[in-house]
């Protein structure tokens, strides 16, 4: 058995041995949980020192056969980008079991549940960057949405069963319109003489389809992705969603889940319809940088701390997206490691946000006042999760933006021109709540909080140390990455612009 | 080149103690601060010891390198983590770590009662580190992470008692305000990428003779963006006038002696660029040109010693950025005013310090006066700052800044007199707002507060001032003796141009120049020294005075012109997310819920439908497929 799927099993394993406990005994089902998941973080580093980065093709792969009739197969394997999004998913899912310790308590359901919920989506996010079959990849993109749809309805504040609707809802219409362009595949590649779903089969199949077949089959692909991503117009589910889930919730949603909106944009839609995807970048890009100043915007003005980290992460995925469409290797492996890198630096705000909301009982950004001196240690890590989301050089989140901008530049010099502005609304996005939240005088209802007890102190300092670390040294990533995004260049037939006016080249 | 294995400690010294502190939190209060002003003082050992090893080498030899490790490599954009110390950096290095020590020691007493005085201590030696990297890096990327690690410090340490919100909001406006500019650097290193496939300094010059004049001029102007934010040069100025809301001694170090100095490190580092930019060059001078006149003009109207002091930094830098736009002269006496405004601006600054310590935090000069008497130290040590930013000879400020006017006026054609006349005229404002502040604060009638008790400072405090004076006193002699610094420096500029005419006798521009402060002198006699001052600032006065007061309306009109339209956009993009995109969604979402309305039994209801769709959607699919392939 492939590491890769004995990995992916594990959190299943522990899943059903929280089921088999007592659901009284929550103490027991947390420890269960966490100790399953800090396991699966474990065995995921432990592959991703196994990997051979000079080699692009899929590892640690292996192919079942599922459904054979239709060329189904169950296939698995991961190159640089699946690699980075497991590692980050794994080493995730275990610090927001930790930093949440409470979440699971007061919801709908029993802790035992929420657990449950937890490990059965960790299955499914290694599952859905592993999976090398689009078909299997469908499945798990869908059946994705139910635990996180009980997450947030079951466990969530406010009006969550509102925002877990809204989240289905919008989901479930991209997955129709991807499972449609997943039908016209199937009939490309049997007519062209080989059904398959294998990806790598059908990295060689626009050869043999019109444009507007392949338009339009990217076009179902695309919008499935641009609602996870979320790209505007198709993001008003987010805030709703961050608003209404948990911390713990919010951080699996935006740091993983929605990267499969951005994962399958590189291998779907660019990898089998790299024509189309030509066809379709002007409009992504502009779409891109649409989403970076309008999410800065809206975060400018936002009155809520889950709400600001929402829009913050609209404008960052943007970045994502226009670092992607931009077709350099800049841009590309900017693009991935942003994925990587936001995934952290979300978890950060999130969880720390999470911490000031549950010790203030809310979430209103002028409840709160002069933390800094009541709560230094929590103050801290806010101010540094602002500053990793802000992209300070030093900080992870710097390497990544800047190679989206620096890789952009070099084709589209007007999108990154305007998109750089963000920069300047990534400040005052994050300084405006630091100030409200931390600085000034200490306002009632804030004298008497809590700092950061010794778990949760536990929980957010390799969160902080991956965003510093890789700031400083971000090779062990990238070397994993660049030979992917060459390879996804190479293959769909793009070079990087030479310098202009370099007199060597 | 020759390589160095210790460049590293340099920066890495003074990091190590800002992680210590703030990582060790209050187990390191009793030593944290003799911890970061050793590590501090090391750093300047390190950096003597490259000086003196330097100045062992042959010219060619002089400069050393040390890569550290590959940082971002990716396709073609590769860019190592190292370090450059050339003539150019042993300047700054030794300013930063010469400079840095005495403020690190002085504010062991000044910081002495405030209970957060270690993690003051972590955010200077942040600082030092961060600005080491800044003049250290031998890339603009490298340098990028130095100017925006500088800039968090600078954050820090205005906001240090941001507990008032005044004081959070001026360290807000101070990053926000240097993003703008660092915008302007980041896109001078896209440019750099784009077209010549390179960012490190080394590159770009050798590259540079390759380029078209449009590529080098874009790099340039966007340089100069990226400096006018960091140096506080017009039109990016108007941060720095509040961001003396951090403690003195980071007015001094940060806000007057280094960080702002950065920008003209910039522009001189990029000589390559700005040599064969003469569009760039002339936007440099324009901004330094504005800008001296600026600084000085809102000077004359400041009753807050450090806010007089603050407009003065902006002005005098606005002296180095012109000289900076004069070529390959401009560049040594911009270096050699930045080092020598560096000793009497910092050794004034902490003199403003001294006498805030002795009147109880006071900083209004209407409130001081005859303070000679009580604190003579600190007075004669202000005298000698005094005397040589006005450009008294032999004094440190006479050597580079009459330097500066003499480069001016020698530009070609109309440019030289129009510059001219403008460092002209700012040496006369000079001479009166800094007379102003000498004669409120020290000479003229006492008008102290009923509590006031004045009195000299402490030997941790005047010490660090008095070793400050001697380069006040001494080292623009020191400097233009035998032309050491340009003979040092010119090396890294390359030949100079033989076009450069003298309009003026050198001393003739003295003697000009000495004139201009001597008239600027009487007026503040006359008005301050032989008239009464009013304790509290007169109300009715001319429009002019009070458009001079609002700093000339810098933050009006930056409100009118970017806050408020930007309020408006957010605003805007609020309303629109709410109404209208929001609004679509939810109307379709009426519908496909109106229809679906038999499956809302329950929340778990739509879980269910939702199953059953994936099941139907699969059907469809096997369906689809079947019909396909018969």
């Amino acid at each position: 058995m492939s590491s890769l799927i004995t990995l992916g099993l594990l959190p299943l394993i522990g899943a059903l041995l929280v089921a088999a406990l007592p659901s009284e005994n929550v103490l027991r089902i947390k420890q269960a949980a966490l100790a399953t998941t800090v396991l699966t973080a474990i065995f995921g580093i432990y592959i991703a020192t196994q990997f051979v980065a000079a080699d692009t093709t899929f590892q640690f792969a292996q192919s079942l056969r599922w459904i054979p009739a239709f060329a189904i197969n169950f296939s698995v394997g991961v190159d640089g980008l699946a690699l980075a999004l497991i590692v980050m998913s794994v080493v995730l899912t275990p610090i927001v079991v930790l930093a949440g310790w409470h979440e699971s308590e007061g919801g709908r359901w029993s802790a035992k549940v929420f657990y449950i919920l937890i490990l059965v989506l960790e299955t499914m996010m290694i599952g859905v960057f592993a999976a090398t079959d689009v078909f299997l990849f469908y499945v798990i993109f869908e059946a994705m949405l139910i635990p996180v749809y009980f997450l947030i309805g079951g466990y969530g504040t406010g009006e969550r069963a509102a925002a877990a609707v809204k989240f289905l809802l919008y989901s479930l219409f991209g997955g129709l319109l991807m499972l449609a362009s997943i039908i016209g595949i199937y009939v490309v590649s049997s007519n062209a003489g080989y059904a398959s779903f294998n990806i790598t089969e059908l990295s060689g199949l626009h050869t043999v389809m019109s444009s507007t077949t392949q338009n339009l089959l990217f076009l179902g692909f695309f919008i499935a992705f641009a609602i996870k991503a979320p790209l505007w117009p198709l993001h008003t589910w987010l805030p709703d969603a961050a608003k209404a889930a948990t911390p713990g919730t919010s951080v699996l949603l935006l740091g993983v889940l929605d990267k499969v909106g951005t994962f399958g944009m590189i291998r779907f839609c660019i990898t089998i319809f790299p024509d189309a995807s030509k066809t379709f970048t002007p409009v992504i890009i502009v779409l891109s940088v649409i989403s970076i100043l309008y999410g800065a915007f809206l975060a400018i003005r936002a009155r809520d701390l889950k709400r600001l980290i929402a829009y913050t992460s609209i404008s960052h995925f943007g970045f994502i997206t226009m670092g992607i469409f931009a077709m350099t290797t800049q841009g590309l492996s900017g693009a991935t490691l942003y994925m990587f890198n936001h995934g952290f630096s979300t978890a950060a705000l999130f969880i720390v946000g999470g911490w000031m909301i549950a010790r203030r009982g809310s979430s209103t950004i002028a409840d709160f006042g002069g933390l800094q001196r009541v709560t230094p240690v929590m103050a801290w890590m806010f101010f540094i999760a602002g500053m990793s989301s802000l992209a300070l050089p030093g900080l992870s989140s710097f390497v990544s933006e800047f190679l989206v901008l620096v890789g952009t530049y070099t084709r589209y010099p007007v999108a990154a021109v305007i998109a750089t502005i963000g920069i300047v609304l990534a400040a005052l996005y994050i300084l405006i709540p630091v100030q409200r939240t931390l600085h000034g005088p200490t306002t009632p209802g804030n004298e008497n909080l809590p700092d950061l007890n010794l778990r949760e102190k536990i929980a957010i300092a390799p969160v902080v140390a991956v965003i510093v670390a890789f700031g400083f040294y971000p090779s062990p990533l990238l070397n994993i990455i660049n030979p992917t995004s060459a390879h996804v260049m190479q293959g769909a037939g793009f070079t990087d612009p030479a310098p202009t006016e370099n007199a060597g080249k | 080149m020759n390589t160095s294995s210790s460049l590293v400690y340099l920066i890495a010294l003074p990091l190590f103690g800002a992680a210590t502190l703030l990582l060790g939190g209050r187990r390191t209060d009793k030593w944290g601060h003799l911890l970061a002003t050793a590590l501090s003082a090391s750093s300047f050992g390190v950096g003597l010891y490259q000086f003196s090893a330097m100045l062992g080498r042959s010219t060619e030899e002089r400069a050393v390198t040390q890569k550290l490790f590959s940082w971002i490599a990716v396709g073609d954009f590769n860019i190592d983590a190292a370090l450059l110390l050339d003539q150019l950096s042993i300047c700054f290095v030794l300013l930063i770590t010469g400079v840095g020590t005495l403020i690190h020691i002085y504010s062991i007493s000044y910081m002495e009662h405030d209970e957060n005085r270690r993690r003051f201590f972590a955010y200077l030696n942040l600082f030092i580190s961060a600005m080491l990297l800044l003049v250290l890096g031998n890339s603009y990327l490298n340098l990028y992470v130095g100017w925006e690690g500088v800039g968090l410090a600078s954050y820090l340490l205005i906001g240090f008692w941001n507990q008032k919100p005044a004081y959070a909001t001026a360290s807000k406006k101070a990053f926000v305000m240097n993003r703008v500019g660092d915008m302007g650097l980041s896109f001078a290193i896209m440019i750099a990428f784009a077209t010549l496939g390179t960012t490190t300094f080394a590159g770009v010059a050798e590259q540079s003779h390759h380029a078209s004049k449009a590529a080098l001029t874009a790099i340039g102007i966007m340089l100069v963006v990226a400096a006018a934010g960091k140096s506080a040069q017009f039109p990016l100025q108007a941060w720095l006038g509040d961001a003396m809301a951090g403690p003195t001694p980071v007015s001094a170090l940060i806000h007057a002696a280094t960080m702002v100095t950065a920008g003209v490190y910039l522009i001189v580092r990029s000589h390559f660029i700005f040599d064969l930019a003469p569009t760039a060059q002339l936007v440099v001078v324009i901004v330094g040109a504005i800008t001296l006149l600026f600084g000085a003009i809102i000077g004359t109207a400041k009753d807050d010693i450090k806010k007089a002091l603050a407009a003065s930094t902006m002005s005098q830098i606005g002296y180095m950025i012109l000289a900076a736009g004069l070529g390959p002269i401009g560049y040594v006496f911009a270096i050699m005013h930045l080092l020598t405004h560096g000793f009497f601006k910092a050794s004034m600054f902490l003199g403003a310090g001294s006498v805030m310590h002795g009147m109880n935090d006071e900083v209004n000069m209407r409130k001081f006066g005859n303070l000679r008497k009580f604190m003579p130290i600190t007075f004669v040590t202000f005298a000698l700052g005094y005397l040589a930013i006005i450009g008294v000879p032999p004094f440190a400020g006479f050597y580079s800044k009459d330097g500066i006017i003499e480069t001016a006026f020698n530009a070609e054609g109309v440019k030289g007199l129009i510059l001219g006349g403008a460092t002209l005229l700012g040496a006369a404002i000079t001479a009166f707002y800094m007379s102003r502040v000498m004669i409120l604060t020290f000479t003229s009638k006492a008008r102290w507060d009923a509590e006031a008790h004045p009195h000299e400072s402490p030997a941790l405090m005047w010490v660090p001032i008095a070793v400050l004076s001697i380069g006040s006193v001494a080292s623009g002699f020191l400097f233009t003796r035998g032309d050491a610094l340009a003979n040092w420096l010119n090396p890294l500029f390359g030949e100079h141009g033989g076009e450069h005419v003298e309009r003026f006798a050198p001393i003739v521009v003295s003697a000009m120049a000495l004139t201009a402060v001597v008239i600027g002198l009487a007026i503040a006699l006359m008005k301050y020294q032989f008239a009464e001052v009013d304790g509290v600032a007169p109300e009715n006065v001319s429009a002019l005075t009070r458009l001079v007061r609002k700093d000339l309306g810098q933050d009006s009109f930056n409100e009118a012109v970017f806050m408020r339209p930007g309020i408006a956009i957010t605003e805007a993009a609020e309303k629109v997310d709410e109404k209208v995109i929001d609004g679509a969604v939810r109307g379709i979402g009426g519908l496909a819920v109106g229809a679906g309305s038999v499956l809302r039994k329950s929340q778990s209801g739509f879980a269910r439908s939702y199953a059953a769709l994936i099941l139907i959607g699969s059907i469809v699919l096997l369906l689809g497929i079947w019909v396909v392939t018969q």
